[in-house]
C-alpha cells in the first residue's frame, strides 16, 4: 500500500460522516413526530453508527499496522497505547474529524432533518455503489454491506421530501426553508479532499466527477415531484473533510465525548 | 406527537417463503406506501419477514364479540365434524 496515511484519512472521513449523522438522527429518539417515524429515524441512526463502526475498526487496524514513526501522529487518539474504534470516536478533537459540514448541521424541524438525510443518502448511495469495486478490498466489503441500507435510507428520505413538498402549504414552506438552510453545504460532498485525490488516482477512491451528475439528476427528479425548484447557484461551503467545521460539531462532540473524557476508559 | 391521528393500518407479515402472512399488529401511516415502510421499520427489524401486506383497518370487518355464543358455541358438540371417525391408511402422513 503506497499511501497508508491517505487511506486512513479517507476511512476516517467515511466513518465520521456516518457517526455524526447517526448521532444527529439519534437525537430524535423519543422525540419523533409520531411513534412509527421515531422508530424509522432511529433505525437509520443505528444503520449509520453500524457503518461508522466498521470504518473505525478498519482505520484503527491501519493505524496499528503503520510504522512506528508514522503512528506517532495518531498517538493522541490512543487509549492505553492502542488505537481502537472507540478511541477514534471519543478521543479526537473537532479539527480531527473529517465529516462533511452537511451532516453536523442541527436537526431543526422534521423537514430539515429528512432533507439533510436525503442529500446525504443520495451522495452516499452513488459513492458506495462505486466503492464496492474499490481496489481496497476492506472498503469494498464495507460498502457492499452498507449499500443496501443506504438504498433504503434514500428511498425513505425521497418519499418524505415528496410528501412534505407536495403536501400542505405549511409543509412545503418548511421544506423550502430547510432547502435554503442546507443547500450551501451540499457542494462539499463532491469536492475531493487531498487524501481523496490521492486515492482516486490509485483506484481506491471514487471519482466525484462521475458521482455528481448522478446526484444532481436524482435531486432534480425528486424536487420535481416535490414541487421544489432546484437552486440555480452552486453550493460553495467546504472544509469539513479537512477538519474545518461549523460550530455545530462542537456541540455534538461535547455531548458524545463527555463521559469518556471525564472518566477515561469508563464502561457500563 | 401530532394532534391529528393518521389512519390506522393492520400489518401482515410473511416470515418465510411458503408460509402464510400472519397478523403482526397495527400502526399509523398517511398512505399505503408509508404503512409498508413503517411496518418494515416496526415489525421486521430482527429479520422477522420476507413480505409485508398492509390493509387500512377500516376495511376490515369483524365478527361481533357479543354474538360469539351464537356464532361459535354450536360447533362445540359436533365432534363428528372432525375427521376422526375414519380409519386412515398408514401411507397417509399429514392428516
Amino acid at each position: 500500500m503506497s499511501h497508508p496515511i491517505s487511506l486512513i484519512n479517507f476511512t476516517l472521513h467515511l466513518a465520521d460522516d456516518a457517526l455524526i449523522l447517526g448521532h444527529r438522527n439519534s437525537e430524535w429518539t423519543g422525540h419523533g413526530p409520531i411513534l412509527e417515524q421515531d422508530i424509522a429515524i432511529s433505525n437509520i441512526a443505528l444503520d449509520l453508527i453500524g457503518q461508522a463502526r466498521n470504518f473505525y475498526q478498519y482505520a484503527a487496524r491501519l493505524i496499528q499496522e503503520s510504522p512506528q514513526s508514522e503512528r506517532e501522529g495518531w498517538m493522541p487518539f490512543t487509549a492505553g497505547g492502542e488505537t481502537t474504534e472507540d478511541s477514534l470516536a471519543y478521543l479526537r478533537d473537532g479539527w480531527d474529524f473529517k465529516n462533511c459540514l452537511l451532516v453536523e448541521q442541527a436537526n431543526g424541524d422534521w423537514a430539515r432533518t429528512l432533507l439533510r438525510q436525503f442529500f446525504f443518502s443520495a451522495a452516499q448511495y452513488y459513492l458506495y455503489e462505486r466503492l464496492q469495486y474499490s481496489k481496497d478490498t476492506q472498503l469494498a466489503a464495507i460498502s457492499e454491506k452498507a449499500f443496501k441500507e443506504v438504498a433504503y435510507h434514500l428511498r425513505w428520505s425521497s418519499e418524505w421530501v415528496i410528501r412534505l413538498g407536495d403536501g400542505t402549504a405549511e409543509s412545503h414552506a418548511r421544506l423550502e426553508k430547510a432547502l435554503e438552510e442546507l443547500w450551501k453545504f451540499t457542494g462539499e460532498l463532491f469536492v475531493p479532499a487531498p487524501y481523496e485525490q490521492v486515492l482516486i488516482r490509485e483506484g481506491i477512491g471514487v471519482d466525484f466527477s462521475l458521482l455528481q451528475p448522478k446526484w444532481e439528476e436524482k435531486v432534480r427528479e425528486i424536487f420535481i415531484e416535490a414541487q421544489l425548484s432546484y437552486p440555480a447557484e452552486r453550493a460553495g461551503l467546504s472544509g469539513g473533510k479537512e477538519g474545518r467545521h461549523t460550530e455545530q460539531l462542537g456541540y455534538i462532540l461535547a455531548e458524545m465525548q463527555f463521559l469518556q473524557r471525564a472518566y477515561p476508559g469508563c464502561e457500563w | 406527537m401530532s394532534e391529528q391521528q393518521w389512519p390506522l393500518w393492520e400489518i401482515f407479515i410473511r416470515s418465510k417463503q411458503g408460509l402464510d402472512h400472519k397478523h403482526a399488529g397495527s400502526l399509523h401511516a398517511t398512505d399505503a406506501q408509508m404503512a409498508i415502510e413503517n411496518a418494515r421499520d416496526v415489525y421486521t427489524r430482527r429479520m422477522e419477514g420476507v413480505s409485508i401486506w398492509v390493509v387500512e383497518s377500516k376495511y376490515i370487518h369483524a365478527s361481533n364479540p357479543d354474538e360469539a355464543s351464537s356464532f361459535f358455541d354450536p360447533a362445540n358438540d359436533k365432534v363428528y365434524r372432525h375427521p376422526t371417525f375414519y380409519d386412515l391408511p398408514d401411507e397417509l402422513k399429514h392428516m
